[in-house]
């Protein structure tokens, strides 16, 4: 088939096919659970860091599902571990722990 | 000069260890900043050095705070610390009595009954045969009691012992070991010589019936082969601490702290630890299985064994600080370790300045992320601030800002300190002249990180402070209530007595088992990402069984989150000291009045 | 003729009462209220055909008079077991033989203080969707504590439900209902009234839920968000101030409202887990009570001659409940005829 030069501009979509969980995974066996959040959106209502920045860890936990790494790092880096996240959250995912194994798993040379 | 090859072992053992010691204080010494050095070097020629010379024979000899924990464990630990060193010394001076020379070799008094076989003959020679022979049974009574507490340690005031590895055991039965040996050596040269006193001589009279002549050298031997033994185990196992302890004294009396992970204070803190055991009791991690307390986690330390996730999985309550016999801050190296795993330096944070008020009054509230989840203290507190005639506002009325210290707390201290610079200036922007906060988090932080220019009030001082100025006044009841010391309030702050003074003046305080610095967490400290939420609850369940709260109606602490995790499974109710003063707040009535109608209600 | 003990006269005891006095055994009922119809009895009007609440209790009662024995004020202290015999110790001092027992015990609402962060009890414009429902005796608009008339109203889903923190990991199933329900009625009291629903997933899952659901949102304007609540403060004019996140377009939300109607969720009361142990009745992790199986025997308990029906096994609409309890009363009927 010719190649007309046209593609996907990757970031208008989530490829499933290409990305790579790796964080995710990373995070999981560590901090299983990560793996029970419900995406309700409670932390990110209370959390104290999205007052002045996109912070969201409801947006970090599906980004990390879906293998979007890019953009976790900014988001994971304005948290100010208050842990109020935890307090709110109906099915007791250890938030504070994820961030840091989020920092922990960014530091490595891999992602 | 005396000698014989058998003080062979014995002697090149003590001179491993001398050198050894020797080389290793240097070390860590050399290992200070220029100022530590000049602060270590000023203490120890200023006249306070004579503190911690008090304090080492207290401590690392008599061992008077574990006294105070166990009587029992205290006779154990003193027996053999202060025994053995009454015995060195005073057979150092029982040897002038025998030695031509001013100066002898340390293996003379150590092996006097084999150097000097016959008692000299005159009061001193007997007296201090006596002497060594009481000082024997001493240190044979706390080898005893050692040997006991393996098995039943629930004797000596703990629920556990320390679960030791090969290394360390090799060191503890050499240990002792050494005088069983020592008794029998000199009861053998005691029923040739008659050398000994009421406990040798009578030990070598019943052990005619063996050929004293031939075993009498070859336990001489033995008794410098576990000398040496001993010696040489010592500087790598736990009895490092003997030495090294009495360097913690100086160097933490000169005002020496660890700064940084691995800092030479903390290091000579990580060998100091005798690992006792005493912390695990305190720990409340202890009972739902974590082998996580400071003599574990030192010891992992100081092998250089992996424990990225012991680092992380302690409350930060300080009750291990608080119980530990050597005062070691082991805290304070968790905390440090965090940050050499948890720093984030490429962290920078956009905060928007404007979101804040800058109007002047006279008192600043600062509620606290997490008071946004206690709604009932924040109300309390608005009615106690309406009734208390100062001008106020809350600074964080809408939008929750950070003190900073959960993130100094996970090792995150640049990012700690940018929003500490940003919430110091909307506090300051205010010009207040009070600052009160209802979480003791922020209130430590306050206190210890900001330099604010005001005075800095946690809720229940700010209480205790509006009673004392007669700015309000409340309705007693007759209620028993069970106050609860939230960690960085009491053991953190310090701050033991107000919130007391508060409770008596509405309801009838209970005394309790384990309160001010004993009193446990509640489990829900930000100190810990480790712990599951099942796990956290059980910690909560066991603080509150710890508490006893059976008589009492009502459970009062000074923490929002201690509040939040405490009502989540207490049988009991659970209130903030704030909402007790508020619901029964009441128009100001004249001070006699207010007395009447109190004595009226315990009628 | 057999004897059986039906515990608990909510909307499902009553009704298997009923069908086993047409069987034509002899029913008593053990109720420890002085009235028949639990929490039914507390409600106005029914999802999702807004039918009068009475209307189904006075049905019930209707059916069940001078048929079956009613022991009010009555609740079960002790139980034995003797072969096929089962011997209750009362609450009034008497004990009585029965060949079977059908468990409705039902549920309780979840108590809105143990989420402190929504402020219930604190505020007192945070109310409870049962509190509303008080509201809807007449046709007056909704007003405030401050007689203030609500402008702004926020119902909060899932509260108490789906909820690790308090305890109680399973979905109450009618809740979701019964806010669109009620966010009707409240629009049609106050038709100036904004009203908006805060939920996490939206559970339509019966006949007729989604038609209301459609109704609510081109009939009556009600918005829903998905989102969910995370903390409530008063605002100087006693109107409040929410926190929330808009998961949706993954931006936070604030907002002011007048009312904040908290959808409490079903637990079951402490004295019904007392009743399955000491009936030897297992319950599951939500402390609901475990029948042998949740398909073909969804009435049968590990226990011999014991049943259970209504919510006592699960939260369930009314529709549902009623279904149950006549099944349970078959079951009741087939267990006692084969023995």
């Amino acid at each position: 088939m010719p190649n007309f030069g046209f593609s996907i501009h990757s970031p208008t979509h989530i490829d499933l096919d290409k990305n790579y969980r790796t964080i995710f995974n990373y995070v999981k066996v560590k901090e299983p659970s990560i793996q029970k959040c419900i995406f309700c959106g409670s932390c990110s209502a209370t959390c104290t860091a999205s007052n002045y920045s996109a912070m969201s860890l409801r947006k970090v936990n599906l980004l990390l599902h879906r293998g979007m790494v890019q953009e976790v790092r900014s988001l994971t880096e304005q948290c100010l571990l208050c842990g109020k996240c935890y307090l709110v959250c109906p099915r007791n995912v250890n938030t504070r722990r994820i961030i840091l194994l989020i920092h922990e798993a960014l530091k490595m040379p891999l992602s | 000069m005396k000698f014989d090859w058998f003080v062979l072992p014995f002697l090149s053992g003590l001179s491993f260890v001398t050198v050894y010691t020797s080389v290793k204080f240097y070390r860590w010494i050399n290992k200070l900043s220029r100022g530590e050095k000049a602060l270590l070097k000023k203490y120890i020629f200023s006249r306070s050095i004579w503190t911690s010379i008090k304090e080492i024979f207290s401590e690392s000899l008599f061992h008077l705070k574990i006294f105070k924990t166990h009587p029992l464990l205290g006779y154990m630990h003193a027996s053999l610390a202060f025994g053995w060193f009454l015995l060195i010394v005073l057979g150092n001076i029982e040897v002038k009595f025998y030695s031509e020379y001013s100066i002898n070799p340390p293996y003379v008094p150590i092996f006097l009954n084999f150097f000097e076989p016959t008692t000299a003959p005159n009061f001193f020679g007997r007296g201090f045969r006596f002497i060594m022979d009481f000082l024997l049974l001493i240190i044979l009574s706390g080898v005893a009691l050692a040997f006991f507490k393996r098995f039943v340690p629930s004797k000596f005031g703990m629920k556990q012992n320390m679960r030791h590895r090969w290394f360390d055991r090799i060191a503890i039965f050499s240990l002792w070991f050494i005088f069983p040996a020592r008794l029998v050596a000199e009861s053998l040269s005691a029923s040739i010589y008659h050398n000994g006193s009421f406990l040798t001589n009578t030990l070598g009279k019943m052990m005619s019936f063996l050929p004293a002549e031939t075993l009498l050298y070859p336990s001489w031997w033995a008794y410098s082969i576990i000398l040496g033994i001993f010696f040489f185990a010592l500087p790598f196992s736990r009895y490092m601490h003997i030495p090294t302890e009495v360097l913690l004294i100086l160097m933490r009396n000169a005002g020496i702290r660890s700064r940084y992970f691995s800092h030479p204070y903390q290091e000579v803190e990580t060998e100091a630890c005798s690992r006792c055991g005493i912390c695990i009791d305190s720990c409340q991690l202890t009972s739902i299985g974590y082998a996580i307390q400071p003599s574990y986690y030192l010891r992992t330390i100081r092998y250089n064994e992996l424990h990225r996730e012991i680092t992380d999985n302690c409350l930060l309550c300080g009750r291990c600080v608080e119980a530990c016999p050597v005062g070691i801050f082991s805290t304070d190296i968790r905390r440090h370790e965090r940050t050499l795993q948890h720093e984030m330096r490429t962290v920078k944070f956009k905060f928007n300045q404007n979101k804040f008020s800058n109007t002047y009054t006279e008192v600043l509230y600062f509620a606290g992320c997490m008071t946004h989840l206690t709604p009932g203290i924040k109300k309390a507190m608005t009615t106690i601030l309406e009734h208390s005639g100062y001008s106020w506002q809350i600074l964080d009325e809408d939008e929750n800002i950070c003190c900073g210290r959960p993130l100094l707390l996970a090792g995150q201290i640049s990012a700690a300190n940018q929003v500490i610079i940003h919430t110091r200036t909307q506090i300051e922007k205010t010009r207040a002249k009070i600052l009160v906060t209802s979480c003791p988090i922020c209130y430590k932080t306050f206190k210890e990180n900001y330099r604010l220019n005001m005075l800095i009030m946690h809720h229940s001082q700010f209480i205790d402070h509006l009673y004392t100025h007669n700015r309000i006044a409340t309705q007693y009841r007759n209620v028993n209530v069970k106050y609860h010391d939230p960690c960085e309030l009491g053991r953190g702050a310090n701050i033991y007595v107000e919130p007391r003074r508060v409770i008596e003046q509405i309801a009838n305080l209970l005394p309790s088992s384990s309160e001010k610095n004993k009193a446990p967490c509640c489990g829900g400290s930000l100190g810990n990402t480790m712990l599951q939420a099942e796990e956290k609850k059980l910690i909560a369940k066991r603080a509150l069984s710890e508490m006893n709260l059976t008589s009492a109606d009502l459970l009062v602490t000074a923490c929002p989150l201690c509040l939040k995790t405490f009502s989540a499974v207490s049988s009991v109710s659970v209130k903030d000291l704030s909402q007790l003063v508020a619901e029964n707040i009441c128009e100001k009535i004249p001070n006699n009045a207010q007395k009447i109608h109190k004595a009226v209600e315990t009628l | 003729m057999p004897r059986i003990a039906v515990i608990g006269g909510g909307v499902a005891g009553m009704e298997v009462a009923f069908r086993l006095s047409q069987l034509s055994f002899e029913v008593d009922i053990i109720e420890k209220s002085f009235i028949l119809g639990g929490h039914v009895h507390k409600w106005q009007k029914l999802f999702p055909d807004f039918t009068p609440a009475h209307q189904i209790v006075d049905q019930l009662k209707n059916q069940l008079r001078d048929k079956v024995n009613i022991l009010f004020g009555n609740e079960v202290i002790k139980a034995e077991q003797e072969n096929t015999k089962h011997i209750l110790y009362l609450s009034d001092g008497t004990t009585q033989v029965y060949d079977a027992i059908v468990i409705t015990t039902g549920f309780k609402l979840f108590n809105a203080n143990r989420k402190e962060e929504y402020g219930y009890s604190v505020y007192p414009n945070v109310i409870t969707s049962s509190e509303l429902e008080e509201y809807f005796q007449n046709d007056k608009p909704i007003i405030t504590k401050e007689n203030r008339i609500v402008e702004r109203i926020a119902f909060i889903h899932c509260v108490g439900s789906r909820d690790e923190k308090v305890g109680n990991r399973h979905c109450s199933k009618v809740c979701c209902i019964t806010a669109v329900k009620q966010a009707i009625e409240v629009a049609q009291r106050n038709p100036d009234a904004e009203i908006y629903l805060f939920y996490m997933d939206l559970r339509m899952f019966d006949r007729k839920f989604e038609d209301l659901y459609l109704q609510a949102q081109t009939e009556y304007g009600i918005k829903f968000v998905r989102g969910r609540l995370s903390e409530v403060s008063e605002k100087a004019d006693s109107r409040l101030f929410l926190k929330l996140e808009d998961t949706l377009l993954g931006k936070p939300l604030r907002l002011t409202v007048d009312l904040v109607v908290l959808m409490v969720g079903m637990e079951t009361a402490e004295n019904s887990i007392q009743l399955a142990n000491a009936l030897g009745i297992p319950v599951g992790q939500d402390n609901f009570m475990l029948p042998v199986n949740c398909h073909s025997q969804k009435n049968i308990t590990g226990n011999r001659g014991i049943f259970v029906a209504g919510c006592a096994s699960g939260p369930k609409s009314i529709g549902e409940t009623l279904a149950d309890a006549r099944s349970a009363a078959l079951e009741v009927y087939s267990y006692l005829n084969c023995n």
